[in-house]
């Protein structure tokens, strides 16, 4: 193959997906009549999916940041009897379907200790287990990214770090925290977006009750399902536009969590 | 004072020579020897950053086998400067005085004085990220003199100087270890480190072995 066909070859195979992704924006886009968007956006249903999509998205990226920061850390830098097992465990939700986390999630909450918790916080068919779906899901996205933030930077830096007195937990929130601190906001604003588009699990979880636990995602099936497409792509066009604004934020953020 | 007593490392295959070398309190060591001859990885052992596979390390008469980098109280300057980049020079100078919680005065008052004597009083606050390789050395070496360590690793901290500003650390070193009697480990290939007065040089002869 001569280097003019292998690079007309490369570019027509390479720029396929692309292609594919701009032609999804189009007839999202082309199917819609914008000008009624305005009126969908008045409706009250919406709008309360809307604010609780954003809401339970933060709150959930909290908790995954929060569990994800100390677990990629560990799995970056220490070497210790049982790492193994904890690397298999969170690399498995993401090879999941993410129906069966979501019913994995349903039948922990009724275990002995999944009824003590709900009997607390009430967690499925409500919002916190909204909550508890997508930050399951974020977690192991957000592990996956930060580890390799984590492992991108120098362990000498660290070491030095402590060779001048600094405690492990000076150095980790001196040196270690502030090198990784783009990765870490490019980590959280894509485990964000991920919890903003969860489908599968929210659905099992929390089921989809008009004005109570119906988030975006859910609310373009519940449209489809009742035959009101426009109120779907609606909604399907918000979601592209925040994904869309995410993707931009973060290939400014940290380029190499964005793959460029 | 350090004291290594036939200390041996392993890297892959290669396996570093039992090695015993003794820098008394207040004497400044300049270890030479061959490219690739295992000086850097001796004052890795010493700081803490790797452990040895045999032999003990002696610094101030106390075994530091089990001690982390953070326990052994010695300043060292790797080859690379290593600064913390998303940190100005002054916080990379008043690193290891952070970490000892000394106040902000204090502190403030020391990075001014070790700015002035490396010359770097005009960059304390530019990132450690834009700085040039001489003035990053500098500020490597400054981080590690401004705690007032008794022991002093230093792995070519001045290559990268113009042969003033060489004379003029050189000079600062001595005068430190004169003055409050640090004991120095100095790695350096420079003649002028070498023949300087009050030093004591020792060549490596045994290297990395290959194992079989």
């Amino acid at each position: 193959m001569t280097d003019r066909i292998f690079l007309i070859v490369l570019t027509i195979l390479g720029s396929a997906y692309a292609a594919l992704v701009a032609a999804l924006l189009y007839a999202d886009v082309a199917a819609m009549d914008t000008s009624r968007l305005p009126s969908l956006f008045r409706d009250d249903d919406l709008r309360s999916a809307l604010i609780l999509s954003l809401t339970t998205a933060v709150v959930s990226t909290t908790l995954a940041m929060l569990l994800a920061v100390p677990a990629a850390y560990l799995l970056a830098r220490s070497r210790f009897a049982g790492r193994g097992v904890i690397e298999f465990l969170v690399d498995v939700p993401p090879t999941l379907p993410p129906t069966v986390i979501g019913l994995s999630l349903l039948l922990l909450l009724r275990t002995g200790v999944g009824r003590e918790v709900s009997q607390i916080i009430p967690i499925a068919y409500e919002v916190p287990g909204i909550i508890l779906a997508q930050a399951t899901v974020g977690t192991a996205v957000a592990i996956r990214l930060l580890r390799s933030t984590f492992e991108q930077l120098s362990p000498r830096t660290e070491l030095l770090a402590r060779s001048l007195g600094a405690s492990r937990w000076f150095a980790f929130r001196k040196v270690v925290l502030p090198e990784a601190s783009r990765g870490i906001v490019a980590a959280a604003t894509l485990t964000w977006a991920k919890a903003l588009g969860e489908f599968g699990p929210v659905l099992i979880v929390a089921g989809i009750t008009r004005g109570k636990t119906e988030v975006l995602s859910t609310a373009i099936y519940l449209e489809l399902s009742v035959g009101r497409l426009e109120s779907a792509l609606a909604i399907a066009l918000v979601l592209v536009l925040i994904a869309a604004t995410v993707t931009a934020g973060v290939r400014r953020l940290a380029p190499a969590a964005a793959g460029s | 004072m350090i004291e290594l007593k036939n200390v041996q490392a392993r890297m892959g295959r290669f396996e570093l020579s039992p090695t015993t070398l003794t820098v008394k309190r207040g004497e400044q060591v300049i270890l030479t020897g061959p490219t690739g001859c295992g000086k850097s990885t001796l004052l890795e052992l010493i700081a803490g950053f790797a452990k040895p596979t045999a032999g003990r390390i002696l610094l101030a008469g106390r075994e530091v086998a089990g001690l982390n980098p953070s326990e052994r109280g010695l300043g060292y300057v790797p080859q690379e400067p290593t600064l913390f980049r998303t940190m100005t020079v002054a916080e990379n100078l008043g690193f290891a005085l952070a970490a000892r919680g000394r106040s902000k005065a204090d502190i403030a008052r020391r990075v001014g004085e070790i700015a002035e004597q490396l010359g770097l009083a005009e960059l304390l606050s530019r990132s450690a990220a834009h700085l040039s390789g001489g003035e990053a050395q500098r500020t490597a070496l400054g981080r590690a003199l401004a705690f007032e360590p008794t022991i002093l690793l230093l792995d070519e901290p001045f290559h990268a100087q113009d042969d003033d500003r060489r004379q003029q650390l050189r000079e600062l070193v001595q005068s430190d270890r004169v003055a409050r009697g640090t004991t120095i480990l100095h790695v350096s290939h420079s003649l002028g480190d070498q023949t300087a007065e009050g030093v004591r040089k020792v060549r490596l002869r045994d290297c990395w072995k290959e194992t079989s």
